[in-house]
């Protein structure tokens, strides 16, 4: 995740990379698996498991149950993610569920894994809050007969058929590079703000960032420094002010984390800094559309979690349908998204992210 | 006693003083007009619900339902705002205030009812009113776009340099310190907190005065809820998780006594501006990440510290002034030292 864990609130910022892969992990489990009570209406003969042949020219199943499980239920970013996979699943014709903890903690999605595999839930899309602790619940719903997909947030490649990745972090990080060069002009200071020290996701960008500035044509840019405002409103208000206080010579910050983004832009757009200092980073259009307005940021970017959870869905259905295992190399086709192929670790990568500004902010719902 | 009070008052601000004047020395910034609105305004909503914890704690109670409040109403804001996008402020703030004083009112009669501690009640609504939050939001989040442009501003505008929220944060201040210590009521609620039995043997209601004194808790609560949305733009449904024990520190550091009857509100004030004001230090320092929030406790332990050690100083002081007054036998020279000592 973007976000870390730390607080309950508005977790649904960046973090939702992770969440596909779990949903694939799910997909293939369930497909995997034949035996269930629901069998006697589905054709047995349909279900390969990640062990078994795949078959391309397979027709997907119009008779797939596909169950959503966020990281939490009230998280406005999952709740977009969740919708595209219902879009995709109604494109398939199969049955869609949401189901998921209301608290993102570690073990919370354990009961939900097992109740969806009572049911007999052909694919489950899951966005692990933990990579290990929703492991053992995974394997019983693969040997049940679910296939397993992740999304966002994976969980260990072991749990899971697929894992469908936002964006790789060298995308993210590219990009939030190339985004605040052009805003200020491809010379100056620039700062990072960040989630909690110790989110995962945040600092491998963060490294890959670093990387990325050391390239000859960022000669001109220095990163003075990172600051971590936890993904706490009033703590990303005092780090971005602490910032400014620090480097008067401050030319732009990168913040790779909704609620960052969004508490900066905030601050930024009531300050005498606003239009002075540039503003970038990972956030949502709906968050941000004001400030893009404004003029208080000129543009951010953000992979589209409704595409997330479509993809999601098309490749758990493309497991359970036997068109692939789940093995590195397969292809298979999700909706209007196109073509995808399975890489390393069952590794599925949506895309790089999408850039949002002023000409195209209006034109997204999340 | 009003001696002593001020006097502990002073020890946090000292405290704070000392603390600006060190970040000051390594950041000169730290003192520029911008700075100083930027703690202002980030202080503000701390204040207002700071405030409004003194009015329960000095009672001998706690409400830690404040945070849940606070995400309720600013939700409730929100939605207000996206459902009726010219509803003028005033309404806006009065239905927030409504809403809080409601929460208030539910944990006033459950405690009335129930009979149990505030500490129990309370922290059963903070459950109860974050679900009913998370189930009302259902993953909906509040956008700065959804907020028309005049609430926006009011999070954000200033007065001759000052900003409005602190503006309100002050009047609050004002109005129930102001009640608390030279009313009727507001004295009945420190008697109630030193000594519930003696205030009801003396004839004070003291179930009426507690659930009162929710009420205007909860009531303040739903203010800051309203300012957190003007001033966030974002709301969603986990806004203000956690809250609640900041406002306890804020409170305690500011010399209120946890076991009631003692305390004032200006020094929970004071207690919110210094914590926030370390925040903003801790930023501008840039401290160490990793060790910040130990720096935060450290920083509070230490205020508490120096506001103790202030405090018996005075109090042997006190005890041997007396003492040498009673040795003197100097009624008129003791009687005209003690109206100098409260003057201050």
């Amino acid at each position: 995740m973007l976000r870390s864990d730390r607080r309950g609130r508005r977790r649904g910022g960046a973090s939702r990379v992770g969440v596909a892969a779990v949903a694939w992990t799910a997909l293939l489990a369930t497909a995997a698996c034949g035996g269930t009570t629901r069998d006697e209406n589905a054709e047995p003969e349909d279900r390969g498991g990640p062990t078994g042949e795949a078959d391309p020219d397979a027709p997907l199943r119009d008779d797939l149950v596909v169950a959503f499980l966020p990281k939490q239920v009230n998280n406005p970013y999952f709740t977009v993610a969740d919708g595209g996979g219902e879009t995709a699943v109604g494109e398939f014709g199969g049955e869609y569920k949401e189901s998921g903890p209301t608290e993102a903690s570690a073990s919370s999605q354990v009961s939900h894994v097992n109740t969806l595999s009572q049911q007999g839930t052909d694919v489950i899309a899951l966005a692990a809050n933990d990579p290990n602790a929703v492991c053992g619940a995974l394997d019983s719903a693969r040997d049940a007969g679910a296939r397993v997909v992740t999304f966002d947030s994976d969980t260990n490649p072991g749990c899971r058929d697929l894992f469908v990745n936002q964006a790789t972090a060298e995308d993210i990080a590219r990009t939030q590079v190339e985004l605040i060069a052009e805003q200020i002009g491809g010379e100056g200071e620039v700062a990072i703000l960040s989630a909690t020290p110790n989110a995962t996701n945040q600092n491998a960008w963060i490294a890959l960032m670093e990387e990325e500035l050391a390239a000859p044509e960022y000669a001109d840019i220095e990163l003075v420094t990172v600051a971590y405002g936890n993904d706490e409103d009033e703590k990303s208000f005092q780090e971005t002010q602490g910032l400014l206080r620090s480097y008067p010579d401050l030319a732009g910050i990168i913040s790779p984390t909704t609620v960052g983004l969004a508490a900066a832009a905030r601050y930024l757009s009531g300050s005498e800094f606003q239009g002075e200092v540039a503003l970038t980073g990972l956030g949502t259009p709906n968050q941000m559309r004001e400030y893009v307005h404004d003029g208080t940021v000129e543009s951010f970017a953000l992979w589209d979690p409704a595409e997330l959870g479509y993809l999601a869905a098309y490749a758990g259905a493309a497991l359970a349908s036997g068109q692939i295992t789940g093995a590195e190399g397969e292809t298979f086709t999700a909706g209007e998204l196109g073509d995808y192929t399975i890489g390393a670790d069952g590794v599925v990568v949506l895309g790089p992210p999408t850039v949002f500004e002023e000409g195209n902010v209006d034109d997204y719902d999340f | 006693m009003t001696a002593l009070r001020a006097r502990r008052e002073l020890g946090v601000l000292l405290a704070l003083a000392l603390l600006v004047a060190f970040t000051a020395a390594d950041n000169s910034r730290f003192l520029s007009s911008q700075s100083i609105r930027d703690v202002l305004l980030s202080a503000s909503i701390l204040v207002v619900l700071a405030v409004g914890q003194t009015v329960v704690v000095v009672t001998r109670n706690i409400d830690l339902s404040v945070g849940s409040v606070l995400g309720l109403t600013a939700f409730a804001t929100g939605k207000l705002f996206v459902a009726a996008p010219g509803t003028p402020l005033v309404v806006a703030v009065l239905a927030g205030v409504g809403l809080g004083a409601l929460c208030g009112a539910l944990n006033g009669a459950l405690i009335a009812a129930a009979r149990v501690p505030a500490l129990v009640i309370t922290l059963g609504t903070l459950y109860v009113l974050r679900g009913v939050d998370h189930s009302w939001a259902s993953g909906e989040q509040i956008n700065a776009a959804d907020l028309p442009r005049s609430f926006l501003d009011f999070g954000t505008a200033t007065v001759l340099g000052v900003p409005v929220l602190a503006l309100v944060a002050a009047a609050v201040l004002l109005v129930v310190a102001t009640w608390l210590g030279s009313y009727r009521v507001g004295r009945e609620l420190y008697a109630i907190g030193s000594e519930p039995a003696a205030a009801r043997l003396s004839g004070i209601p003291v179930g009426a005065r507690v659930f009162l004194a929710f009420v205007v808790s909860g009531a303040l609560a739903g203010l800051a809820g309203v300012l957190h949305a003007a001033r966030y733009g974002t709301v969603d449904a986990t806004v203000g998780s956690g809250m609640e024990l900041q406002v306890v520190a804020a409170v305690v550091v500011g010399g209120v006594a946890i076991f009631g009857g003692s305390g004032t509100a200006y020094g929970a004030a004071i207690g919110a501006l210094l914590l926030t004001t370390i925040g903003s230090s801790l930023a501008v320092l840039r401290v160490d990440p990793f060790w910040q929030q130990a720096a935060v406790g450290g920083l509070i332990l230490a205020a508490i510290g120096l506001d103790r050690a202030l405090a018996a100083r005075t109090a042997r002081r006190a005890a041997a002034r007396s003492a040498a007054d009673a040795a003197a036998g100097q009624d008129a020279g003791r009687r005209g030292e003690r109206e100098a000592t409260h003057g201050s």
